[in-house]
């Protein structure tokens, strides 16, 4: 049986009637609309799913839409704020870390979250960083390199 | 997925009097295994218990030993720097199970409750002497870790029973800890095989300063050389292996080989082959059974010579 539950996604809230047994990933992409949350693998494998909650990546397809109810989420679309682009998305465009883009909601979060923690990564944090993340195009070179540019930018930003 | 519901208890009295109340139910904590046994429609539960608001598993408690509340995630053990100095061994584990994403909701109880012959936190628990404290209709028993696995995907909590906490004893000053997770790829994979170690050097007449003539070794190399020079005896040994047999075991003849003995490299590779004798792997489309035991020749050594150098660089 349905239950209605208010999920903060993106600093807003909805009200949606979820299955029990829905997962978090189900209920963004059909139900609220939110598509830029990509459906790959659905068992945790590949990344393209991944969603900020209370702070941490998670896989959403992996979270049941009712274990998310009072947590805040941010999705990609979340990112983007009255002065445009984050940082990471604008990095990513310039430095070609985007071929056919089914992960990029996915590296992007995850990169948001390493550089929340450390403003300063090396490579080998980045990559460990997006480790939970598959890229079937990139080569991954790519996103590393736009990570590292953004971290860069976002420094001398706060100068 | 077939329809199902769910439930969030705040006390562990009333998760396991729902779980006796109801049909079909299943506990969930993180979801990382439960879920994808949903999708793969390996399980099809009529209700999901969430043990995730019951705020007493979360504690990690530090004040006698180290006690992990079953709600307690990869990702907390991994970022706290007291558990990494006196218990590596499961920080080893835990910073290399899945991914980001994986370790931020998967919980330490959850992975040895799931009982893979993987499972990565097995092996450093049986190293570290854990002791399993569970919550049921009768109240609560405690059962060490090298009883609570039964087979592949088995162990022996009863119908309702919920693991409350992980509990691992104040360890000598002069021990030291690894784990050593042999995978292919450097993330995102289970392990091929997985070996723990843990050793306490017996400083009983040791002058002060005998650490740090054994930090010098130029080498991992070496140490046995020095060691073996230093006549510095291993006490307490404990050496587990993970993926090869139905569920992770304790090496006992390699324990007993190097105990109360002073290391050298005649005795590692003693101790090494009695281990790979010990093990019982078997081929699989992920690695051959020879394999495997040569692995566990070579990584038996290298475990206990990690746990040595951490005792002499702490
Ligand atoms: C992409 C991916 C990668 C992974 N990589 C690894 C890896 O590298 N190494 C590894 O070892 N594992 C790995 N796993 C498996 C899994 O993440 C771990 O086993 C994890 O620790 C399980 O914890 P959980 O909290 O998610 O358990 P859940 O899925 O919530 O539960 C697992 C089982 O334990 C039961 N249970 C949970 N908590 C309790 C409790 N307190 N009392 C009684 N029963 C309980 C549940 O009913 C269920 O049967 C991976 C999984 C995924 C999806
Ligand atoms: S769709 Fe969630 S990890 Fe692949
Ligand atoms: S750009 Fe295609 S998967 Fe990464």
């Amino acid at each position: 049986m349905k239950k209605i539950i208010t999920l903060d996604i993106n600093h807003e809230h909805y009200e949606v009637a979820v299955e029990p047994n829905q997962t978090l990933l189900d209920t963004l992409r059909y139900q609220l609309g939110l598509t830029g949350t990509k459906k790959g693998c659905e068992v945790g494998d590949c990344g393209a799913c991944t969603v900020i909650m209370d702070g941490v990546t998670v896989n959403s397809c992996l979270v049941l839409a009712m274990q998310a109810e009072g947590r805040q989420i941010t999705t990609i679309e979340g990112l983007e704020t009255k002065e445009g682009m984050h940082p990471l998305q604008t990095a990513f465009v310039e430095k070609g870390a985007i071929q056919c883009g089914f992960c990029t909601s996915g590296m992007i979060l995850s990169a948001r979250v390493l550089l929340d923690k450390n403003p300063e990564p090396t490579e080998e944090g980045i990559r460990r960083g997006i480790a939970g993340n598959l890229c079937r195009c990139t080569g991954y070179q790519k996103i590393v390199e736009a990570v590292q540019s953004a971290a860069d930018g976002m420094k001398e930003g706060h100068q | 997925m077939k329809g199902c519901d769910y439930y969030k208890p705040e006390t562990v009295g009333d998760a396991s009097r729902l779980m006796a109340s109801l049909d079909g139910a299943r506990y969930i904590a993180g979801g990382t295994d439960v879920m994808v046994l949903i999708k793969q429609k390996k399980l099809s539960p009529a209700h999901l218990i969430s043990l995730r608001n019951i705020r007493e598993l979360s504690l990690l408690d530090t004040s006698d030993g180290l006690s992990i509340g079953s709600g307690v995630t990869h990702s907390r053990i991994v970022r706290d720097a007291w558990i990494r100095d006196r218990y590596s061994a499961l920080v080893d584990a835990t910073q290399k199970i899945g991914s980001p994403q994986v370790r931020n909701v998967a919980t330490v109880a959850g992975n040895i409750c799931n009982a893979a012959p993987s499972a990565d936190t097995a092996c450093p628990l049986l190293v570290l002497d854990a002791k399993i404290r569970i919550a049921g209709k009768k109240g609560e028993r405690i059962v060490a870790i090298e009883d609570f696995f039964l087979g592949p995907n088995r162990t022996i909590l009863e119908q309702g029973e919920i693991v409350t906490a992980i509990a691992i004893p104040k360890l000598d000053e002069n021990s030291g800890s690894a784990y050593i997770k042999h995978t292919r790829r450097k993330a995102m994979e289970l392990p091929l095989v997985g070996i723990a170690a843990r050793i306490t050097l017996d400083a009983a007449d040791r002058a002060p300063g005998w650490k740090e003539s054994l930090r010098n070794a130029p080498n991992a190399e070496a140490l046995p050389g020095m060691l073996e020079a230093a006549g510095i005896v291993c006490r307490d040994v404990r050496i587990a292996m993970g993926v090869v047999s139905p569920k992770p075991m304790r090496a006992r003849k390699a324990e007993a080989a190097l105990e109360g003995k002073v290391v050298s490299e005649a005795l590692l590779d003693e101790i090494g082959a009695l281990a790979a004798s010990e093990s019982q792997p078997r081929d699989s489309f992920r690695g051959e059974a020879w394999y495997r035991k040569d692995m566990v020749q070579v990584l038996v050594r290298r475990a206990v010579l990690m746990s040595i150098e951490r005792i002499v660089n702490a």
